[in-house]
């Protein structure tokens, strides 16, 4: 039960882009084609499920019975940034195809902010480490469902008559200010199920 | 010595959030209310001025291959300090600001800053861009944290002290939550765009 509601609070309701505000670089960023944002996509939960994981497993194990929790902030973006290379280096050996599809994002994905927050809130919640890796699974999901979405709204976006001033950046933010209304809406749902 | 020029490239001409549009995760999120916006802002001066200033003044002994790495390790230090000192001192400001703090290390404009000016210049001019910037990021913040604050609540709160008693009007919850800062963004950007095209327009009239 857990689980599931991990996993649809995550995707629905605490969706990163919307209700946490991780990851907007890249959202703003990758999504001009649902091509591309698709592709990042991939690569992201890819990337923060085995971050999340290694993350959790890294603090049960090293920091916190050592008593080094300061230590949270530098140990966990070393991890990632090794991790995102680690990664690439593998695909490319292993799965060229992989690689060619997800290579160009997956150095982008250090800067991630997303990355390190769901770490950080797997942490703070005190999550095992296998909830963590779901909790990674279902940030990351969610991240996709906003990144897929507002590519197309953005496509549609290119024919429309906006205002000179508002082209670009602004209208975007906007527009995704309206999602942001549309994903308030989930929250009624999730007390609705799972309020006992 | 052009520390005056590098200074003030953060303030207007350079302004990190409304000219470059770098770092939005913190911009949106922690813009509830003003003085979370100063703290936040803060806390952004101390990291990319001391970082500016390590990174500027090791920048002839790291190695290029790995130089992104070097930098964030100078950051995520910063960042632990920064931590350390908000939750012992402002623990109230540290529980509100949560996890972006310790994502400060992640924020573009630092390692921007890093890559594009302290690692190319002297450390004097590398620790008046990261004032410059530092300040320029908070006083966007501020403003942003400013407008959501007086339309969500209708009032605004100066170092606990509420500056107009009650509030001023019905409050629009919507600006405090996460849709509001998109809006608030959004259109604030949109109107440095109108005022920079007409007063472009003016010129080219002329």
């Amino acid at each position: 039960m857990e689980i599931i509601a991990i996993l649809l609070g995550g995707i629905l309701i605490n969706n990163l882009v919307f209700a946490q505000f991780l990851g907007l670089c890249p959202f703003v960023g990758v999504s001009k084609q649902v091509e591309t944002a698709t592709g990042m996509s991939a690569a992201v939960v890819f990337v923060m499920t085995m971050a999340a994981a290694v993350t959790a497993a890294l603090n049960t194990l090293v920091l916190r019975p050592y008593g080094l929790q300061y230590l949270e902030t530098v140990t966990f973006i070393l991890v990632i940034a090794s991790l995102v290379q680690f990664v690439e280096t593998f695909l490319r050996k292993a799965s060229p195809v992989l690689h060619r599809a997800l290579g160009i994002y997956l150095p982008l994905i250090t800067t991630n902010c997303a990355v390190l927050g769901a770490a950080l809130i797997s942490v703070r919640k005190g999550y095992s480490i296998g909830l963590s890796a779901v909790n990674g699974l279902a940030g990351s999901l969610g991240w996709s469902l906003a990144i897929i979405l507002f590519a197309g709204i953005r496509e549609r976006l290119e024919l429309a008559d906006i205002p000179e001033s508002l082209k670009g950046f602004p209208v975007a933010l906007i527009s995704t200010g309206l999602m942001a209304i549309a994903f308030l809406g989930f929250q009624g749902l999730f007390r609705f199920v799972f309020q006992r | 010595m052009n520390l005056w020029k590098d200074f003030s490239n953060g303030l207007v001409r350079e302004n990190p959030v409304f000219r470059l549009v770098l770092g939005l995760c913190p911009v949106l999120a922690v813009t509830t209310a003003l003085m979370n916006g100063f703290w936040m802002g803060v806390a952004v001066i101390f990291v990319l001025t001391c970082s500016n200033v390590i990174i500027s003044v090791l920048r002839n002994f790291i190695p290029a291959h790995i130089r992104i790495p070097c930098f964030i390790v100078v950051i995520a230090t910063f960042v632990t300090i920064v931590q350390m000192t908000m939750n012992a001192y402002l623990p109230e400001m540290y529980d509100i600001l949560g996890i972006f703090v310790p994502l400060i290390v992640v924020n573009c404009i630092i390692l921007a800053r890093a890559e594009a000016f302290a690692s190319k210049n002297r450390v004097l001019n590398a620790a008046a861009d990261g004032i410059g910037m530092g300040i320029g990021f908070t006083v966007a913040l501020m403003i942003l944290g400013a407008i959501r604050e007086f339309l969500g609540t209708g009032n605004l709160v100066l170092n606990g002290t509420a500056l107009f008693g009650g509030p001023l009007f019905e409050p629009a919850v919507i600006m405090i939550m996460p849709p509001g800062a998109f809006i608030t963004m959004g259109l604030v950007l949109g109107l440095l765009n109108a005022i920079s095209n007409r007063s472009k327009a003016r010129a080219k009239a002329r």
